[in-house]
Order: structure tokens, then sequence, then C-alpha cells
């Protein structure tokens, strides 16, 4: 079942050094106040995996080296270009990257999410993220005649980590349509969530709140963060903050540039 | 601002997008996926003109998107044959139309590093018209060869793959891809460029036909309805686009005059 935390700093408490750490795409729910307090704790390697990609997230805790490997299908800062700390970081061979494409994160997770130990998916054949991913299998499928297939061994996380909404006292999390995040919690070992707010009903009393939430039974830990996805938008509540991601694309392009954000912005806290 | 152009003048965006849209032609559904925006205003001018047909799914907007399954559900529906239109780029894409979203030099520890391959390594195989677009046409850009292969432009008989690419555009052109002579062919030259300029830009061999057309300059109409009508719909995914391009301030959402439409 489920706790409150007291502070975000305990809720983080699962998410231990060299662990894998599960984070959403940047419009799903990225829990950047939890992101902010990692990085203060001095987080060290941790394994990302991104789903599918991710973007000021991944870049922030590769910045601040709380990273020793991400696996995604993609880093970046979108329209603002690319994730420069990532770029840089991987340039200087600083972190490990596992090239992946979206829909084999997404794959390797429900086979996590069904406890099978793979599942197979099309596509991918003569593409180099083949050639440099040895945990990845191409088999002929057993049903048809000369038919390759690539296989992906399920993903584990130890922990996923999101924003949402809201909670209730049980520790039940609304996540709305995003349901990736449903996967996401299936899949890890313990998920921990920070949430705008606690809703003072049982959100699985009401049956139109129940088909988008998450049961308590899967959620490790709660916190209360308002405005917790800053400066990436929580979807229905509020937008991305595109002059404050503008000027984390204009400081992190240099790593003074990116301490001194971490001055402002992370290690004195400010209020968004 | 978007009415102040002079009649007839049109921006780099606006034809290239109107290329795109005629490429669409008849489909039932078309996506569009990360840093696309030129794609997604195609999209959208297209269903505009269907009367709502395609189905768009945009998918950094929430407006122009039906998925309620989470992330996964594009790529179930790909690999249905439920969608009929995607866009890719490249930091590189080659001769044979191989496409390169992740690095350039040694992939341990590269000269350059892009975002990553997305949905490229999946969608290429799966999607039966993948338009390439490449808004840097450049020997950099549009090289021999790959230095990584995101996504292969092409498989041997026995992989499965009822998709792949159909066409590249970039500022200058418009090429067709043939899936069985692995080339591009030239298929039209934007207005003020020459096929000259095309071949000093352009990295890999491709073919040409003796006369060469132009691309048809995007009508009156169709420039009013992607200046009034599509650039509104797009600021929810690419709100700096649509203000860079079309002068839509960020925080407006929804178009004058015409009644939005959404997907069905």
């Amino acid at each position: 079942m489920a706790t409150i935390a007291g502070s975000l700093e305990e809720a983080l408490a699962p998410i231990a050094d060299g662990c894998m750490l599960l984070v959403p795409r940047g419009n799903a729910g990225v829990a950047m106040a939890a992101t902010r307090a990692l990085v203060r704790r001095g987080a060290k390697r941790l394994n990302l995996v991104a789903v599918p990609t991710s973007g000021i997230q991944a870049d922030l805790l590769i910045g601040s080296g709380c990273v020793e490997s991400i696996e995604a299908a993609g880093v970046s800062l979108g329209e603002l270009g690319p994730a420069p700390r990532f770029a840089a970081a991987v340039r200087a061979g600083e972190i490990l990257v596992k090239d992946t494409t979206c829909p084999a994160l997404h794959a390797a997770l429900q086979a996590s999410e069904k406890g099978v130990p793979f599942l197979p998916l099309r596509g991918l054949l003569g593409s180099d993220l083949v050639k440099y991913r040895p945990d990845w299998r191409v088999i002929d499928n057993p049903f048809a005649n000369h038919d390759p297939i690539v296989l992906l061994p399920a993903i584990k996380p130890d922990v996923a980590l999101f924003h949402a909404p809201m909670a209730d006292a049980a520790g039940n999390v609304w996540i709305g349509a995003t349901r990736e995040l449903m996967t996401m919690a299936h899949a890890a070992r313990a998920t921990v969530v920070t949430v705008e707010t606690l809703h003072e009903q049982n959100l699985l009393d009401d049956p139109v709140l129940a088909a988008g939430t998450l049961a308590g039974f899967y959620v490790e830990k709660v916190a209360i963060a308002p405005r917790g996805a800053w400066p990436l938008a929580l979807p229905g509540h509020y937008a991305r903050d595109e002059a404050h991601l503008a000027e984390y694309a204009r400081l992190a392009a240099s790593a003074e540039g990116f301490a001194r954000y971490l001055d402002l912005y992370v290690h004195e806290r400010r209020a968004a | 601002m978007s009415g102040a152009r002079p009649d007839g003048e049109f921006r780099t965006e606006e034809l290239l997008a109107e290329v795109m849209s005629r490429l669409i032609g008849d489909a039932r559904h078309v996506a569009v996926g990360a840093q696309s925006p030129i794609p997604a205003a195609a999209a959208l001018l297209a269903r505009r003109r269907g009367g709502g047909r395609p189905w768009v799914s945009i998918l950094e907007s929430r407006t122009h998107n039906f998925f309620t399954d989470g992330g996964r559900e594009l790529f179930d529906c790909a690999g249905q044959g439920r969608l009929d239109v995607f866009f890719l780029s490249g930091g590189q894409i080659d001769g044979e139309a191989n496409i390169n979203l992740v690095s350039v030099g040694d992939y341990r520890k590269p000269k350059v590093r892009f975002s990553g391959s997305f949905g490229s390594a999946y969608l290429y195989f799966v999607v039966p018209r993948v338009i390439l677009f490449r808004l840097e046409h450049s020997r950099r850009a549009l090289v021999e060869k790959v230095d990584f292969i995101s996504a292969p432009g092409t498989s041997s008989q026995n992989v499965y793959r009822p998709g792949g690419p159909i066409a590249l555009v970039t500022p200058l052109c418009l090429f067709a891809f043939d899936r069985e002579k692995k080339r591009f062919r030239l298929q039209s030259v934007h207005p003020g460029h020459s096929v000259e300029e095309v071949i000093e830009n352009t990295g890999f061999d491709f073919d040409r036909p003796a006369q060469l057309p132009q691309t048809p300059a995007p009508s009156a109409e169709t420039l009013r309805l992607l200046r009034e009508v599509v650039a509104p719909e797009l600021a929810d995914a690419y709100p700096r686009f649509a203000a860079s391009v079309f002068g839509i301030p960020t925080q407006r959402r929804s178009g004058n005059g015409e009644a939005a439409i959404r997907n069905p």
C-alpha cells in the first residue's frame, strides 16, 4: 500500500544510487520537482530508461553527473534543439547510451508487465540499432518460413517516477488518458509519484475517475508537489514554460552556463 | 505577420507544406512525430481540404491526437496497417534512403550526436507511405552513405516490410524514391532554384528526366488556408514554429473565421 510521504525527499528514498529509473516523455507528466531534488541529493549511477524519449529531465540529470546509462529512443529539447548536456556527455564518452526505438521500449515494458521474458517486434532488421544491442535477438518466426523477427528482452526497472494531477489517501493515482504511466507502473518493481493535489474521496469509488486511475497497489510513495512538472507541462493543468525552457537551452549549451542554471534553479530553490 | 505578405508571395515552409500535403494523397490516417512542424501543417492542410479526412495524429498535440491508450497506440495502429502516411527526417539521409538520426563518426565516441532514432526503425517498415524531409539541402545532410543506419531505406525480400519511403522533400526540390532501383529520382525543382543547384548540394547520385518541371507554387486559396486556418491549429504542438512562420501568438489556440475541424 502506498504511503503519502511527508516530504519530496522522503518519497524519493526508493530511488537508490545505481538503480534503473523509468521516466516518461515530456508531455506525459515528468516529475521535474523530484528530478531537481535528486540532483540536490547527489544521486549517482542512475540507469535511466525514457518512455520512450526524454528532454530537460534527462539532460539535467546527465549534466549533474547522476547518470551512468540511458536507454531512450530520443533525447532532445524539441523545438529548442538538441539536449546539450546529453550530446556533450555522449561525445565525451561519459555515459553509456542504449539507443532504441519508441515501440521497442513500449514492447519491452509490456513484456515485463505480462511477466514474460521477451516480446517480438517488427521492423528493426537492417538498422544499426540491432548491431549495438547485443541484448536483442533475431530469430526466424516459428510460425512461418524465412521470416526473421527481432526479440526484445523485458525491461525490469527498479523504480518508475512520474508526476500526475491527483492521488488519494490510499495512494491511488489519477493519470487520465496517459496510459503509458500505467504500463510503467506495472513494469517497475516500485513506483514513486508526485501529484498536484490530494483528492478527498477514494478515486476508485467514482467509475469515471476509476477508468483513469492507477491503483495504489502498484505505488510505493506519493508526494504532493504543486506545479511538480514545471517547467514542463502537465496537460490539462498548465502549459510548458517556454521562456524558462529557452533559458535552459541557452545556459545548458556550455558547462559553465549549466552550472549557473543549477545555482539559479536547482540548488537554491526558486518558486515556479 | 501572415497577412502582411503581398499577393502570391510565400515562404519556403508554406511551399513545402503544400508539396507534402499533395504527397499525402488519399489516406485514412496520417501521423506526425516529433520535431515535424511542416509535416504537421501539411497533414492539417490535407484534412481541411478533405473536409475532415484523413484522420490526423500529431503526437505532440493534445487537440489533434485521438490516442487514449498511451504512447504505444500509434505503433500498434501502424503495426496493424491502420496508419497510411508518416514523416521522417534524419541528420543524414543517403542515396538509398537510409536515414541516420543517431550520430556522425564513431558511434561510441561520435563527432556529432543527434537526438536518437525515435520511431523510425519501426515505422519506416510498416507505414506504406513514408515521406522523408530534410530542411538543410547540403552535401553534409544528403550523403552518399550514412554513418549510422537508424532505419534502412530498403530491405531484402524475406523481411516483412509493407512500408517504406516514397519521396524526399527539401527546400530545393522534390525527389521520388524507387524501391526497386534503390534510388531517388528528381521530380521537380522549387521556384527560384535550379537543377545545377540541386546537383551541387546533393551528396548522392540520383536519376532525373530530360525535361524537369518546376514545383507548382501554392495557390492563393492554399496560402489562405495555411495562414488563417492551419497556423492557429499548429500552435499547441509547435508554438515556436507557429509564431515565427505565421506570427501566431503563443497563447492563441483556435482560428478565427472558420470553425475548427477535429478528428470526428
